[in-house]
C-alpha cells in the first residue's frame, strides 16, 4: 500500500476544478477530509478488512494457459470478476463509503453506465446503512437489466435518464445537478477517475490496491514484471488502478484499450485518447474529449455501457502526452468476439468492457513476452447484448 | 455602487445600466440564444428591450449544462438541433447590444475551443459586455479574467449560499460588473417560493462586494422580483420562467414581452 496521500488538482495540463460555485465549498471539504482519513491508519484498517472480508481480496492473478497459447506468449489476468459484485468498482464505491460516513453524509449518489458502479455504490450503502440514489440512463437500464434489479434489491433508488442518447454522460451530468441541489446532506460516488479534482485522485488511490496486488502477486509466481500491463479504459479506473503500481517501472509499458464502437472512421465510438485532438472541459475537468470544433461535446458510442462516455480521465490523458503509456481500440464486434473466446478458452465470462483489452492480448501480434490484464469485471450483466449480438460475428 | 473601480468599457455599460435603472431593481431577464432558433430568439431578445429589459443574459447554448435545471437544457437541446453556432449568438449579441448592455452566459468548454483571448475578443467585438461561465469558478479564473480584462469586457463571477464568508471576500472583491448571487443551493429553474435563504446571500453579498448584487435562480413571479429588491438586490435575473413561456406560448414574441413588462411592473 502506498501510505503517500496526494491530490493532484492538474496531471499535466488536465484536470482542475470546472464545476459550480455551489459545489467548490463541497470539493475542498472532500479533499481535506480524504487527506485526512488516507493518512488514518483506522480508516485504512477499516477499509483493508472490508476488502479482505467482505470484499474477498486480494483478487486471484491467474495464467490463462490456452489464452497464451493462442498468443504466443504468458498472459496473466488479475481476476477483479471474482470481486464482491463482480467488478473493480467496488474497491472505490467501499472506500468512498467509509469516507461519507467519517464526513457525515448520509445520503449517497452515484452515476452508472454497465451498473457495475451503481452496484457497487448499492451494495457499499446497504453495508453501511446510508441512504442511496443512482442516476443511469434509460438506454442503459435497457442493456444492463440485471444489474437494475440487483440496486433495486440492494435499497437503491435506480432513476432513469432520459437526455440526449440515455447513456452513462447524461447520467453523470445529472447526478452532478443532484449534488448542486443536494450538496450539503449528500457526497456523490463518482465511479470513474474523472471528474473536478480531488476526484481523479480519490479514485486512483482506491483502485491502485488492483495494481499493487498484481505487481507483487507477478514477482511471486514468475520472478520478473510483465513486459505489457492492459486494462481497457471508459473514463479509465480499473486501468488507472493497475497502471499506478507500475508507473514507474521503466521496462512495463501500459497499454489502455478503448472502445472503437463500430470502428475508429464510423464518428461512432468511445475513444477520445486513441483519436487525439484537442482536449475539454467535461463533468468538472479537462480531459480527452469527443467534440466539435465549437466545443459541443459529441455522443459517445460503444456496445458496451461502461465504454460509452466520449471522455477519459485526465491522468490518462497525461500518461498519453507524456507517451508513458499508449492507447489503442477494438470495435464492438472484436469486444463480442472476445466475450466468447475467453469464455471457451478459460471458462470465464468476461464484461463487454474487459472484452476489449482481451481481444488485444489475445488476437493482436506484439513484442511483449508476458502481459498482464485486468480482468476488471465479469459478464453476466452483458449476457441478453451478448447472446443478441453474437450471430452478427 | 462604487464606479470608481470601473475600469473596463463593458464594466462601465453594466455600471451605468445598475444605476440608471427605473426600477427599485435591474431587469435582467435571460434568453437562450438560438430557442426555439436563431431567428425567433432574436425576436426574443428585442421583446425582452421593449418589455423594460435594462440589461440582458444572452445564452450561448452548450451540450452538457451542468449548472441548469430541465426547463434551460432543453432549451440549450433544442438550440444546438436548430443549428445554432457560436456565430449565431453573438449575432443577436450584435443586434441588441446597442440597446441595451449584453453579457454573454456559456460554459467553459464553448470558450475554451475559441481560446479564452479569442473568445473574449469575439465576444467584445459582437458587443457583449460582460461573460458568465458558470462552471469557472475562482480557482479556475485568471486565464479568464486576463482575457476578458484585454478585451475590455467583465469577467462576472458568481456566489452561491454554501459560498464560505472567505471565498466570498475573495470572490466579491474580483467581481467586475456585477455579482451574480444564486439564491438557491441548486441548479436554474422555478421555484414555487424563494427559499428561505435568499434574502441572506443577498446581504452576504452585498457586504463582500463594491460591484452591484444581482440575484438569479429561481426567481419565477413578479411579486419574487418584488421580495428580492426589498432584500436589497441591485438586480434580478428571471431565467427558466421566461424561457419556459417562448416554449409553450401559441405567439412567444408577445408573451414574453408581456411577462417581461410585469417584472419591469413589480420592480417599479
Amino acid at each position: 500500500m502506498s501510505a503517500k496521500v496526494t491530490v493532484q488538482h492538474r496531471f499535466g495540463a488536465y484536470g482542475g476544478q470546472y464545476v459550480p460555485e455551489t459545489l467548490m465549498p463541497a470539493l475542498l471539504e472532500l479533499e481535506a477530509a480524504w487527506i485526512d482519513a488516507w493518512a488514518d491508519t483506522e480508516f485504512r484498517a477499516r477499509l483493508d478488512a472490508l476488502l479482505r472480508d467482505y470484499a474477498g481480496r486480494p483478487t486471484a492473478l491467474y495464467l490463462a494457459e490456452r489464452m497464451s497459447e493462442i498468443a504466443g506468449r504468458p498472459i496473466w489476468l488479475k481476476r477483479e470478476d471474482l470481486l464482491h459484485t463482480g467488478a473493480h468498482k467496488l474497491n472505490n464505491a467501499l472506500g468512498q463509503g467509509l469516507l461519507a460516513v467519517r464526513m457525515g453524509k448520509r445520503r449517497i449518489i452515484a452515476e452508472t453506465g454497465a451498473g457495475q458502479h451503481g452496484v457497487g455504490t448499492a451494495t457499499a450503502c446497504a453495508l453501511l446503512g446510508l441512504e442511496c440514489v443512482v442516476y443511469m440512463g434509460a438506454e442503459d437500464m435497457r442493456r444492463q437489466l440485471p444489474n437494475v434489479q440487483r440496486m433495486e434489491l440492494l435499497g437503491a433508488e435506480v432513476r432513469a435518464v432520459e437526455a440526449g442518447t440515455r447513456t452513462l454522460k447524461e447520467a453523470t451530468s445529472e447526478a452532478i445537478r443532484d449534488w448542486v441541489t443536494n450538496v450539503e446532506t449528500t457526497h456523490y460516488i463518482i465511479g470513474s477517475a474523472i471528474g473536478p479534482a480531488p476526484y481523479p485522485s480519490i479514485v486512483r488511490d482506491l483502485q491502485r490496491v488492483i495494481g499493487d496486488e498484481a505487481r507483487e502477486q507477478i514477482l511471486a509466481a514468475t520472478g520478473r514484471l510483465p513486459a505489457r500491463v492492459v486494462a481497457c479504459v471508459g473514463g479509465g479506473s480499473n486501468a488507472i488502478g493497475t497502471f499506478a503500481a507500475f508507473v514507474d517501472d521503466p521496462g512495463v509499458r501500459l497499454l489502455g484499450v478503448e472502445a472503437a464502437g463500430e470502428g475508429l472512421d464510423s464518428g461512432r465510438h468511445g475513444a477520445p485518447l486513441t483519436v487525439g485532438g484537442r482536449p475539454g472541459v467535461l463533468h468538472g475537468a479537462l480531459i480527452a474529449l469527443l467534440q466539435t470544433d465549437e466545443g459541443q461535446v459529441i455522443e459517445a458510442h460503444s456496445v458496451s455501457a461502461g465504454l460509452d462516455y466520449p471522455g477519459a480521465g485526465p491522468e490518462h490523458a497525461h500518461l498519453r502526452d507524456s507517451g508513458r503509456a499508449t492507447y489503442t481500440a477494438v470495435t464492438d464486434l472484436d469486444a463480442l468476439r472476445a466475450v466468447r473466446d475467453v469464455a471457451r478458452l478459460e471458462g470465464i465470462i468476461p464484461a463487454l468492457e474487459t472484452a476489449h483489452a482481451l481481444h488485444v492480448v489475445l488476437r493482436e501480434a506484439d513484442t511483449s513476452d508476458m502481459d498482464l490484464v485486468c480482468l476488471s469485471g465479469r459478464g453476466d450483466k452483458d449476457l441478453a447484448e451478448v447472446m443478441r449480438r453474437l450471430p452478427e460475428c | 455602487m462604487l464606479t470608481d473601480a470601473v475600469t473596463t468599457p463593458g464594466e462601465q455599460r453594466i455600471a451605468q445600466a445598475f444605476a440608471q435603472a427605473p426600477g427599485r431593481a435591474a431587469l435582467m431577464p435571460y434568453l437562450m440564444g438560438g430557442f426555439p432558433d436563431p431567428a425567433t430568439s432574436l425576436r426574443i431578445a428585442q421583446a425582452y428591450v421593449d418589455g423594460g429589459a435594462d440589461l440582458i443574459e444572452l445564452g450561448m447554448p452548450f451540450s452538457d449544462p451542468i449548472a441548469d435545471g430541465p426547463v434551460i437544457q432543453a432549451a440549450a437541446g433544442r438550440a444546438l438541433a436548430a443549428g445554432t453556432g457560436v456565430e449565431d449568438v453573438f449575432a443577436i449579441a450584435r443586434a441588441i447590444s446597442p440597446q441595451v448592455p449584453v453579457v454573454l452566459m456559456t460554459y467553459a468548454n464553448l470558450v475554451l475551443a475559441r481560446g479564452a483571448d479569442r473568445f473574449a475578443a469575439d465576444a467584445a467585438a459582437a458587443g457583449a459586455s460582460g461573460l458568465i461561465v458558470p462552471d469557472v469558478p475562482l480557482e479556475e479564473a485568471p486565464a479568464l479574467q486576463a482575457a476578458c480584462a484585454a478585451a475590455g469586457i467583465a469577467l462576472v463571477p458568481l456566489v452561491a449560499p454554501t459560498t464560505t464568508d472567505e471565498r466570498l471576500a475573495r470572490i466579491g472583491a474580483l467581481a467586475q460588473g456585477f455579482l451574480y448571487t444564486v439564491s438557491v443551493t441548486g441548479t436554474t429553474g422555478e421555484r414555487a417560493a424563494l427559499s428561505d435563504e435568499f434574502a441572506q446571500i443577498v446581504g452576504r453579498a452585498g457586504g463582500a462586494t463594491s460591484a452591484p448584487v444581482a440575484l438569479g435562480f429561481g426567481i419565477a413571479t413578479p411579486e419574487q422580483a418584488s421580495a428580492a429588491a426589498d432584500a436589497g438586490a441591485d438586480g434580478v435575473i428571471i431565467g427558466s420562467r421566461l424561457v419556459r413561456e417562448a416554449a409553450d406560448a401559441a405567439d412567444p414574441v408577445a408573451a414574453v414581452e408581456e411577462l417581461v413588462r410585469s417584472f419591469a411592473g413589480a420592480l417599479r
